[in-house]
């Protein structure tokens, strides 16, 4: 018995258990099958963002690029500095909105989801499910009650139209809830013994084990802010956001193919930095023995 | 009467103990309200205000007027286009639903065995097509009537087509490439999650497992992944849900809004039309109702059934 335990161990300690190999090449086979097929939009953008105006239109049309040009990023300068309001303030504004909207959701929603996660108390339940609900509700129909209610407020044509609802986005505290779920109670009793306070387990302790959640959280929420057109509640030209701007460059239709291609990368490049920085960190969190019970 | 009476003292008893309770967790009330205030204000209030509008003729310009469950009467028994909307929405939801759902944990499983980097890589390649944004518009290009579409510029160089095919156009294919184009874009939200859910696991638990006698992956998976797996399973399937029955987008950018003879018209995009386009706000109100009912229904249903999952 003793001999076979052993060996097992060994086993462990060597390779990776109850794995065939048949099934790992099946398994690696399926995805690179797959991968080839959801890569193509990135290999699209890319390439297409580098042609040259007559390789844009050219029959039978090519997905590689043959003598890959600048051009279109020039064109793309050159039309941002013809624009009334300078280019860098529609940066600045979606990077504001996109930065403020984040931190502060990340911050809310983890607070409430811990409550919600870890303790029964009155109403906890009701307050969750109705959560969970407001995310079905089309958000076409809400858009008019919302707007309403900005203008009570006072924000419209204002970046806090945008921000402020961002924080309170039921997805978030959604996610954060059901990983929370995850911590075993033996670990924030512990710090309750050791007499931490709620805030101190909350920023010492759950946070830190909840990091793959609340990253993968800030990539949903950058995608989200960052391509916000916002053409409901901002007027100011100032005030507009990048989507927005280049939107209005894309509107010059088939004379702008070339610089539209362009634009879309251009576009991608934050989202895509920011969630494969995240992504990286979240495969980086082994979650070793301690952190469950 | 004296059932009455108890049922009341029960009631007030109840509710003087959840007062008490209530007044001990204070500091999970200070947790919640900074979420819970805004919530409130810019997502139950709108919603509440759109279920009252579901009930009024509303033209965003006069003052709501009250008519009863008239949007209703009118949408079930004498809209005909709502009835193909909700025949196509229910398609595009049972095809792409539990299918997106499967591939978006299936790939997220798989990728998870993948060594380090490979794993980086390979989680970025699979959710390129929605971190890229607005990127399925490549389809339109692809899928695209003339002879510059890819598909069209392919079968005609084989031979197989003699003339362009209106792939977007054709009701005969639309809400196919529709399906397509949906199922493509699936591995969002959901597949994240599980990534992150994964992540999670105690890799020691597998250990114990294989000592235990767990004798290949697909064991492992029921007995080990699976149960610890469960909340961002839930967390998955509502999404699935929600996105599912909300196609949209994808329709309304590929073959065009409306589309051809109503091809693929979408519960929501009908929602749009007089939403948007007709601003019969109330009517537009009383479609997001029906739809919001039938996914909490649906919701309901696929979360009993999760509750059984490595049981």
């Amino acid at each position: 018995m003793e001999k076979i335990a052993m060996k097992k161990k060994l086993r462990i300690r060597r390779s990776k258990p109850n794995r065939s190999l048949t099934g790992d090449l099946g398994v690696n086979f399926i995805l690179i099958f797959f991968g080839v097929f959801m890569a193509f939009p990135l290999v699209y953008a890319i390439n297409s963002a580098f042609k040259p105006l007559d390789e844009i239109f050219i029959y039978p049309p090519r997905l590689f690029v043959k003598n890959p040009t600048m051009d279109n990023f020039q064109d793309l300068l050159v039309i941002m500095g013809k624009s009334w309001v300078p280019f860098t303030r529609y940066l600045f504004n979606t990077v504001f909105i996109t930065a403020v909207g984040t931190a502060g959701h990340l911050i809310i929603s983890s607070m409430g989801a811990y409550v919600l996660a870890k303790y029964n108390f009155p109403g906890s339940r009701a307050f969750f499910n109705l959560v969970v609900v407001a995310l079905m509700f089309s958000g076409y129909v809400t858009a008019i009650p919302n707007y309403l209610i900005m203008s009570k407020i006072g924000w419209v044509d204002t970046y806090w139209a945008i921000i402020v609802p961002a924080f309170a986005s039921p997805m978030g505290l959604f996610l954060m809830k059901q990983y929370m779920e995850g911590i075993p109670d033996v670990l924030i009793e512990a710090a309750k013994i050791d007499g931490a306070r709620e805030w101190r387990i909350f920023s010492r302790i759950v946070l830190p084990v909840v990091k793959p959640a609340w990253l993968t959280l800030m990539i949903f929420s950058v995608q989200g802010l960052w391509n916000t057109k916002a053409s409901n509640f901002i007027y100011s030209e100032e005030l507009k956001t990048l989507p927005y701007a280049l939107q209005q460059i894309l509107s010059g239709g088939i004379a702008r193919a070339g610089v539209g291609s362009a634009v879309s990368l251009v576009m991608m490049i934050v989202p895509i930095t920011v969630f494969i920085v995240a992504e990286s960190n979240i495969l980086e969190t082994m979650a070793s023995s301690g952190i469950k019970d | 009467m004296s059932v009455l009476k108890r049922y009341i003292e029960i009631k007030k008893r109840n509710a003087s103990i959840s007062w008490k309770i209530a007044k001990k967790s204070k500091t999970y009330y200070y947790f919640l309200a900074p979420y819970a205030s805004l919530f409130f204000l810019f997502y139950v209030l709108p919603v509440v205000a759109s279920l009252f509008l579901s009930f009024t003729y509303y033209n965003v310009l006069e003052p709501p007027k009250f008519i009863g469950i008239q949007n209703y009467i009118n949408l079930i028994l004498a809209d005909d286009v709502f009835l193909i909307a909700v025949k196509n929405t229910f398609l595009i939801a049972v095809i792409t639903g539990p299918i997106g759902y499967l591939a978006a944990f299936i790939f997220a499983w798989f990728i998870n065995e993948l060594p380090r980097y490979l794993k980086a890589f390979a989680v970025v390649i699979f959710y390129a097509p929605t971190i890229s944004g607005q990127v399925y518009l490549i389809w339109s290009i692809i899928f695209s009537g003339d002879a510059y579409g890819y598909i069209n510029a392919f079968l005609l160089n084989l031979g197989i087509i003699s003339q362009p095919i209106l792939w977007l156009t054709n009701p005969q294919y639309m809400l196919t490439i529709v399906i397509i184009v949906t199922l493509w874009m699936s591995l969002g939200t959901g597949f994240l999650a599980f990534v992150a859910g994964l992540q999670g696991i105690d890799k020691s638990q597998y250990e114990a497992g294989y000592i235990d006698g767990i004798k290949n992956r697909w064991q492992e998976l029921w007995y080990i992944t699976l149960p610890n797996m469960k909340p961002m399973l839930l967390f998955g399937a509502v999404m699935t849900i929600t996105q599912s029955f909300g196609v949209a987008d994808v329709p309304m950018a590929l073959t065009g809004f409306p589309s051809t003879d109503y091809a693929t018209q979408t519960v929501v995009t009908h929602l749009i039309d007089y939403g948007s386009v007709r601003f019969e706000m109330g009517y537009a109100a009383a479609i997001a109702t029906i739809l919001f009912v039938t996914m909490i229904l649906c919701n309901k249903v696929i979360q009993a059934f999760l509750r059984r999952v490595g049981t």
